[in-house]
């Protein structure tokens, strides 16, 4: 008992972890899809056509960041197209008001807090599971705008409003790429850096254990919560200034594309283990696909098949390997 | 006993089922008039035997959220066969939908049981899958009225004892899966396996395998439902019964089901998925927009699992004596 | 002398076994969790197979149920190989076991938990229900459980749902009892009712492979003993042909007497009082105090209500009643973060749901509570980070390839090490530990109660709750005894012998009997 041996603190330098990882097989994918792109079509090559596929992800990977961290904690939102759909619907009940855009703006994210609070209390505050949870929100915010709309639109946005979806920062970076690269890097920091993060991995991996460590659990999912409803409504308003009007079935079906965004990036459905640098290559190889597939011209249901695939694959690929390895 | 125990439960759902008729009755009797009740069942009857299938996947601790899709390409692969193949008899493409369909599902059963992949992620990724394929299939094209045999629009509706071919088959599946579920060892092994994973494989009891058998079973039911929904509605296409995975979720979890796993009973499926029945025909006898329907199903999915919760409440281990009771 | 020996016959060496493990061994990625064991098991009689966690016990026992097939080596029933491939085929051979844990279902009736897998079917296939529900009640009432078999389980007590777990064996035709620990959740009444039906079982002439860590209960039942130490067969023979000390000596390789380190009584200020502390149903009228440089042990049966108490001064549940003082200053304890601001800290009992987090490296595990202090305006550092992870374990003699392995692949005394470090980082002033030595190992046990003798002679204040009377003799200043959610005495050191303690837990008066 006497021989005190040192431990040292690591057996690899984190480059070499990082150069194993995931996200290092999802950078390699990203480059390939890249390269066979810009064989398949000559077109792809072009810068604008570049910029204009960025807008195939950067609203839903506004959300997949927040939906990173949810998941990661073991909880999931399955309602944030539907947050979209009431935020969206709330800023054109806003227009109709006769309100200017930072109004617009004000209502779009207010709309998402107070949806995300509303999963969020019901989760935390009276211990539901959040799948069963956001599947009915899922029905009741986008209810709620089905309620207002029926099947007509709010148009009319202003002006000015055109900017979130529509902007350029510079050259052929638009302002939605913009808010993205910024996000990914706000939630990189406070994944990876901050005391927050931690306690996020720790929930996940053990949310009693987190617990009896002094972690208020509930407020953290709570924020988590709050948090992907407040990207819910950053991204209505990108979606909503981007189309320029709204109907109730906007972004039908975007929760599955995000949470596909989200497991494709590496974060473990089960919770506890994920990256943001992940999700953020997760993203560009989604919208990659996508811009390659409308290039040759195959129909966007058909790329739903290949987005399904990928889904499935990127998961069981890994288990198949596994298991014929040991066999 | 277990039964005794959720049936105080299911009368409560049967007291609401009644107290909502009641209500109905007083403002439009016409609605509670024995034929328009046989009309109300059976434009259920589809999501009752969807309900049932859930209601054994859920019990399992799994979901499954490719049904909807599943009855939409099987029922557009018997349409488009029947199209084909006029000649082709009603039992046959009865036999084909339920194979086809239990196929599906078995894929999905694999992927759960051989690769332990979430459940949540195999069915969303074959969910946007199947979609894609009925695209693939019909490249886009409606299989119309005009199309499909006499017999195959026919048999749906053909009557027996006063009652349609589909609810027939509803009632059949209700019976039958009330003794399977009761009396047969593979209804006694979904309720163990969802009851208690770990127990159930000291016990003897393989837990992926009865995952797979219920993800078959779900997928002959989606099948089977697929023939009888394109048939009745004399059209298929690539969005036929969009979303309806959730309402038939929506119809488990208000009839009672633990989405925890081991938990519901078909007579709670029964019951969840007609008071959604009623709801949404009710809608426009009470001269509410059928628009309201989506928002009114998302809210009664969160009360009845805020329900549920509260009685599922577990008491916590009482070690005072004066609060000790004999068993 | 006669050929064929009587089912009952007290020396096994004339009878054949009915079961036996010969040379087998389990491969797990990375350990061999048994190399080459044998293991014999006679009719009507017992065998206890003793070893130090870790040693292959449970391997075993899932081999022996068909959870885990064998990796070489033969299983032999009535001299026979057989093969186990599924649970399925065990219990049809006439192998059944009480695990550890209840494996039992909370959601189906007392009858569908003891039949689930053979129940009795009708002429069409379909389960009898009306049958199985009487055999159920034949069966409970063979082992004087008087319960209705059509309650659901959920609504029966530990105790109750233990009777349903040894019915379900019975209803097996079985020849061939396991018993993993069956006494572990059990009162003092109830190990009494089941050392009977172990008895009855013997006379049916079946046998039956007793898992203990409790000496005690080895010798009062057993014929036979096995033991295994690090996945090896090490010996076996008749019980009455060993002592305790022989079997230990066997079980860690060496001849060990528990040694607990010399302590002096500090005799330090007080640091905190529980006064009057209520619970509605788990504990009632709390009141005791502890020092500074104390350990205070917290003795009693399981159940008694220690561990919910500790984990009301932890601020997980809240009492109804009652006030904590600290530094003779009354604190409101409402979560388990509020405790570790106070100074106070809780080393849970169960470790792989509330202390470890097994998934995350080390370091990380460590610092958990303690981010606060090591990071800078809600930054983590990293540098800190590994500084205070370094700190901390080496005063604990940790052993780990570094500090950023994942806490999983370390074995359960160095797992309780890393949460005991955890802990001790925040800097608290109370440390309560809760079954410190549970489940770890004889070397690392010897260090946590070191350890634990050493913080104390730094001032810091120890509650030690514990059910090892040689643990709470050999550690404790003062014992604080409960039962039935009350404190029945507080003993001082210097009047501590083993029977009183257990006769104050136990509830048994003086001079009552004996």
């Amino acid at each position: 008992m006497s021989t005190t041996r040192t431990i040292p603190d690591r057996l690899q330098s984190p480059l070499q972890r990082n150069l194993k990882s995931w996200e290092t097989l999802l950078l390699l994918v990203a480059v390939g899809i890249f390269i066979l792109n810009s064989f398949a079509s000559p077109y792809f090559l072009d810068p604008w056509n570049l910029s204009d596929a960025t807008f195939n992800f950067t609203e839903k990977a506004m959300i997949a960041f927040a939906m990173a961290l949810l998941i990661i904690s073991g909880e999931i939102d399955l309602s944030v197209a539907s947050i979209i759909a009431l935020a969206s619907t709330a800023m054109g009940f806003a227009v109709q008001m006769g309100f200017g855009t930072p109004a617009l703006v004000m209502v779009g994210l207010g709309v998402g807090l107070v949806c995300g609070a509303f999963n969020g209390v019901l989760v935390t505050r009276f211990g539901l599971p959040s799948i069963v949870v956001t599947i009915g929100t899922m029905s009741l915010f986008r209810g709620i705008s089905y309620i207002v709309l029926g099947d007509q639109a709010f148009r009319g946005y202003p002006i000015d409003f055109a900017f979130f979806g529509q902007g350029y920062v510079w050259w052929i970076i638009s302002f939605e790429l913009a808010l993205f690269g910024v996000l990914a890097v706000i939630f990189g920091v406070l994944l990876h850096k901050t005391n927050f993060g931690r306690a996020v991995y720790a929930i996940g991996n053990n949310p009693v254990a987190a617990a009896f460590s002094g972690i208020r659990v509930a407020r953290v999912k709570f924020i988590l919560f709050l948090l992907t409803g407040l990207m819910s409504g950053v991204a209505a308003i990108c979606l909503t200034s981007r189309l320029g009007s709204t109907r109730p079935s906007i972004a039908m079906g975007w929760e599955l594309e995000i949470v596909t965004m989200v497991v494709l990036g590496g974060v473990s459905i089960l919770g506890g283990a994920g990256t943001i640098p992940g999700v953020v290559l997760a993203a560009f190889i989604m919208g990659l696909v996508t811009f390659g597939l409308g290039l040759l011209n195959v129909p966007g249901i058909v790329m739903s098949i290949v987005i399904g695939a990928l889904l499935i694959s990127v998961i069981a690929l890994p288990r198949l390997w596994e298991k014929w390895k040991t066999r | 006993m277990i039964r005794r125990a959720i049936a105080s439960r299911e009368m409560i759902l049967l007291g609401a089922i009644v107290l909502l008729l009641g209500v109905i009755y007083t403002r439009f009797p016409g609605f509670v008039a024995p034929n328009n009740l046989i009309r109300v069942f059976n434009d259920t009857s589809p999501l009752i035997l969807l309900a049932i299938g859930q209601m054994i996947v859920i019990l399992t601790r799994c979901i499954d959220l490719s049904v909807a899709a599943n009855l939409a390409l099987t029922g557009m692969v018997v349409a488009m066969l029947n199209a084909a193949m006029p000649d082709l008899p009603i039992i046959a493409i009865v036999i084909l939908a339920m194979g086809l369909g239990a196929l599906l599902g078995m894929v999905n059963g694999v992927l759960v049981w051989k690769l332990q992949i979430p459940p949540i992620v195999v069915t969303l990724g074959t969910m946007t899958i199947f979609r894609g394929l009925i695209f693939v299939l019909s490249e886009g094209r409606w299989v119309n009225s005009h199309q499909m045999s006499a017999a195959f629009k026919a048999f749906p509706r053909s009557t027996v004892l006063g009652l349609p071919m589909l609810s027939w088959f509803a009632i059949l599946a209700v019976i039958l899966f009330t003794v399977i579920m009761s009396r047969t060892t593979l209804g006694r092994a979904v309720y163990a396996v969802g009851g208690n994973p770990h127990a159930a494989t000291y016990t003897g009891l393989d837990v992926g395998r009865t995952q797979f058998w219920a993800f078959t079973i779900s997928g002959a039911l989606a099948g089977l439902t697929g023939y009888l929904w394109v048939s009745r509605y004399a059209v298929a296409y690539v969005d036929i019964a969009g979303g309806f995975e959730l309402d038939v979720v929506a119809a488990c979890v208000i009839g009672g089901i633990s989405i925890a796993g081991g938990v519901g009973t078909v007579a709670g499926a029964l019951l969840g998925a007609l008071f959604l029945g009623v709801i949404k025909n009710a809608l426009p006898v009470v001269n509410v927009s059928p628009f309201w329907q989506m928002a009114i199903s998302g809210a009664a999915i969160i009360i009845a699992v805020a329900f549920n919760a509260r009685a599922n409440r577990t008491r916590g281990r009482i070690i005072l004596k004066r609060a000790e009771h004999a068993t | 002398m006669q050929a064929v020996a009587p089912p009952t016959a007290p020396e096994g060496a004339r009878t054949d076994p009915i079961l036996a493990l010969d040379g087998v061994t389990k491969i797990f990625p990375g350990v061999k969790a048994l190399s080459d064991v044998a293991l014999r098991l006679y009719p009507g009689q017992v065998t206890a197979l003793v070893g130090e966690n870790g040693a292959g016990k449970s391997t075993v026992v899932k081999i022996l149920t068909g959870i885990y097939q064998p990796d070489g080596g033969q299983i032999l029933l009535d001299g026979q190989p057989v093969s186990f491939a599924t649970a399925q085929d065990a219990a049809s051979a006439g192998v059944t076991a009480i695990h550890q844990e209840t494996v039992l279902f909370d959601d189906l009736s007392v009858a569908e938990n003891i039949y689930l897998g053979h129940a009795p079917r009708t002429r069409l296939g379909l389960i009898d229900t009306r049958a199985m529900i009487a055999k159920a009640a034949k069966i409970l009432a063979s082992i004087g459980a008087h319960m209705d078999p059509t309650v659901r389980l959920r609504d029966l007590g530990i105790a109750n749902k233990h009777l349903v777990a040894i019915a379900r064996a019975l209803s097996v035709d079985a020849r061939i009892v396991i018993m993993d620990e069956p006494t572990a959740a059990l009162s003092h009444k109830e190990i009494q009712e089941l050392y009977d039906l172990v008895e009855k079982l013997k006379a049916q002439g079946k046998a039956i492979l007793f898992i203990s860590h409790k000496f005690d209960e080895i010798f009062r039942i057993a014929d036979r003993y096995t033991v295994f130490r690090d996945g090896q067969f090490i010996g076996d023979g008749l019980i009455t042909d060993v002592t305790e000390s022989d079997l230990v000596k066997m079980m860690v390789g060496r001849a060990v007497d528990q040694i607990f380190p010399d302590r002096q009584r500090l005799g330090g200020t007080e640091i905190l009082r529980v006064v009057g502390y209520d619970h509605p149903t788990e504990f009632a009228d709390i009141n005791f105090t502890l020092h500074r440089g104390e350990i205070l042990g917290f003795y009693g049966l399981v159940g008694a209500g220690r561990s919910e108490l500790m984990q009301a001064l932890f601020g997980i549940t809240r009492p109804s009643k009652g006030v904590v003082r600290i530094d003779d200053k009354v604190r409101v304890i409402r979560s388990p973060a509020e405790a570790v601001a106070q100074g106070i800290v809780y080393v849970p009992e169960d470790r792989g749901k509330q202390g470890a987090i097994t998934s995350l490296p080390i370091f990380q595990n460590i610092t958990l509570p303690s981010l606060r202090r090591t990071s800078r305006n809600g930054f983590l550092r990293l540098a800190e980070e590994f500084r205070l992870a370094r700190d901390y374990t080496s005063r604990l003699d940790l052993r780990a390839a570094s500090l950023d392995t994942e806490l999983g692949t370390l074995s359960g005394g160095n797992q309780q090490k890393v949460v005991i470090a955890k802990w001790l980082a925040t800097r608290p002033k109370v440390i309560i530990l809760d079954e410190p030595t549970k489940g770890i190992d004889i070397g690392s046990k010897a260090a946590v109660h070191e350890f634990m003798a050493e913080l104390a002679a730094q001032g810091l204040a120890v509650i030690m709750v514990s059910s090892e009377i040689p643990e709470i003799l050999g550690m404790s200043d003062r014992v604080v005894v409960m039962r039935e959610g009350r404190i029945v005495d507080i003993l001082d050191h210097d009047n501590l012998t083993p029977e009183t303690l257990v006769r104050r837990a136990a509830g048994i008066e003086d001079g009552a009997d004996q």
